[in-house]
């Protein structure tokens, strides 16, 4: 286990209002690895994952809670990590994009969107992956299209027209759930 | 977001104690409506107090009466609730219809009702079911909670432990999404005890969630969508905006309470 002391400094013309900002230490483990850092309150998990552990495979895509770049795994609950406060994870497991491969293996999940094309620009693409193991998690290795469909609504493609990801989830969710299971988490 | 403070007390009494100390200060619950309106800078909070650690605000309870659901009670877990789902259907299709899935597994019903948006979901359950919230203080009837646009009847400092729902005869939500921003552009929820039929209308009012009277009375004697064929509710106390005219969500606000009436009495 490795430790990361690490400090986000979120620069802010407006944090004179309150000059006390006082800054929170705290600890969770992110991809399995534990972390403890020293953050202002405001800090965004997604900002957090981003600046302060280079963990960049989450995006930003939109920063109003509509498009799912930034979908992470929270205690293994899929959350938009631009809507959740760095704090609100002390004492917490994170999962991130970063933490689905094992090695050099990709994930199934991963594997089925590569195989299957399910990507264009790729910027979805984290959070779409993120949110389809939750949703195997929840359904099942068996999903059919309108559960698939009804259930990526939390999460905005601008190039595929979500054909091929659909593809790629049904196929994802199968292999994950089949013998050889090679899913990390 | 501008800078705050933020404490995470262990004891509903200690949040009581946060807020009474610091009348800038917000209590924050899941987070979902609350983070983006600091991130747009809307609001400027001293400090927030989270009451994800507090003892006794989460969970759902069979009651005598109903159902007991704490104020931290995630969408998630109401909407995947069995008891729910065996006592009030409804709501447990209600909450799975809120916002999307990570949404879900953040938002909270008490933080819904403190915030009493006009096109949440939870306060049409709130007011059609005649529930009552509960905050450390006292307990707040339905019909006395909502105030209008994000008011309430809470006082300053008032925190929402949990919300008591009488089980009914049947019961029904329906809403019609904005397509974009999939906010309710018309929400209803259908109510029926052995005495009334309430039906409750979010999403469309001017003054936020309203019980639409004329139509309750009109289901109480003949509970079948058709009683609403020659009924709409007033467009004048409807919104009108970019989405669509008053006109429009009043027509929006008949055919959501058909199809509820109909799903109710399935």
């Amino acid at each position: 286990m490795t430790q990361a002391h690490v400090s986000v400094q979120t620069q802010d013309s407006a944090q004179a209002r309150h000059n006390a900002s006082a800054t929170i230490a705290i600890s969770l483990t992110v991809n399995g690895r534990a972390v403890s850092a020293v953050v202002e309150p405001r800090t965004l998990l997604v900002q957090f994952l981003r600046e302060a552990l280079d963990l960049t495979g989450t995006h930003v895509g939109c920063d109003t809670s509509q498009c799912g770049a930034c979908v992470v795994h929270l205690d293994g609950e899929a959350v938009k990590s631009c809507t959740t406060l760095a704090v609100q994870a002390d004492g917490r497991a994170v999962t991130t994009i970063e933490g689905l491969a094992q090695g050099t293996t990709l994930h199934p999940m991963q594997e089925a969107f590569r195989e299957h094309h399910g990507l264009q620009c790729g910027f979805c693409t984290p959070g779409m992956i993120m949110s389809a193991v939750d949703l195997v998690a929840r359904f099942g290795p068996g999903l059919d299209e309108p559960t698939i469909r009804d259930n990526l609504d939390g999460n905005l493609c601008r190039c595929t027209g979500y054909h091929n990801i659909v593809r790629a989830i049904t196929a994802g969710a199968q292999a994950m759930g089949a013998p050889r299971d090679l899913a990390a988490e | 977001m501008f800078a705050f403070t933020y404490q995470r007390p262990e004891a509903l009494s200690d949040a009581v104690g946060a807020l009474a100390a610091d009348g800038e200060a917000k209590l924050l619950a899941g987070g979902q409506t609350l983070l983006p309106t600091l991130k747009q800078r809307l609001a400027q909070p001293s400090a927030l107090v989270d009451l994800s650690r507090i003892p006794g605000l989460v969970g759902i309870t069979r009651t005598a009466e109903g159902l007991a659901i704490g104020a931290m009670t995630r969408h998630v877990e109401v909407a995947s609730s069995p008891v729910v789902r065996e006592v009030i259907p409804a709501l447990a299709d209600l909450a799975g219809g809120i916002g999307d899935v990570a949404v879900r597994n953040r938002g909270t019903l008490g933080g819904s009702l403190a915030n009493d948006d006009p096109t949440a979901d939870y306060p049409a359950a709130v007011l059609a079911l005649n529930a009552i919230v509960v905050t450390d203080r006292r307990e707040i009837p339905a019909g006395d909670y909502f105030r209008g646009l994000f008011e309430t009847a809470l006082e300053e400092g008032e925190i929402i432990t949990r919300v008591d729902f009488p089980q009914v005869e049947c019961a029904a939500y329906m809403k019609f999404r904005n397509p974009a921003s999939r906010y309710a552009m018309a929400g209803v929820f259908v109510a029926k005890t052995a005495a009334e039929v309430r039906v409750a209308v979010t999403g469309a009012g001017q003054s936020g969630v309203f019980l639409w009277t004329e139509a309750g009375e009109a289901l109480t004697s003949d509970f079948s969508p058709q009683v609403l064929d020659t009924l709409t509710p007033d467009p004048d106390e409807l919104m009108s905006d970019l989405h669509g005219s008053a006109a429009y969500r009043a027509q929006l606000v008949k055919v959501m309470a058909q199809r509820a009436v109909e799903k109710a009495a399935r």
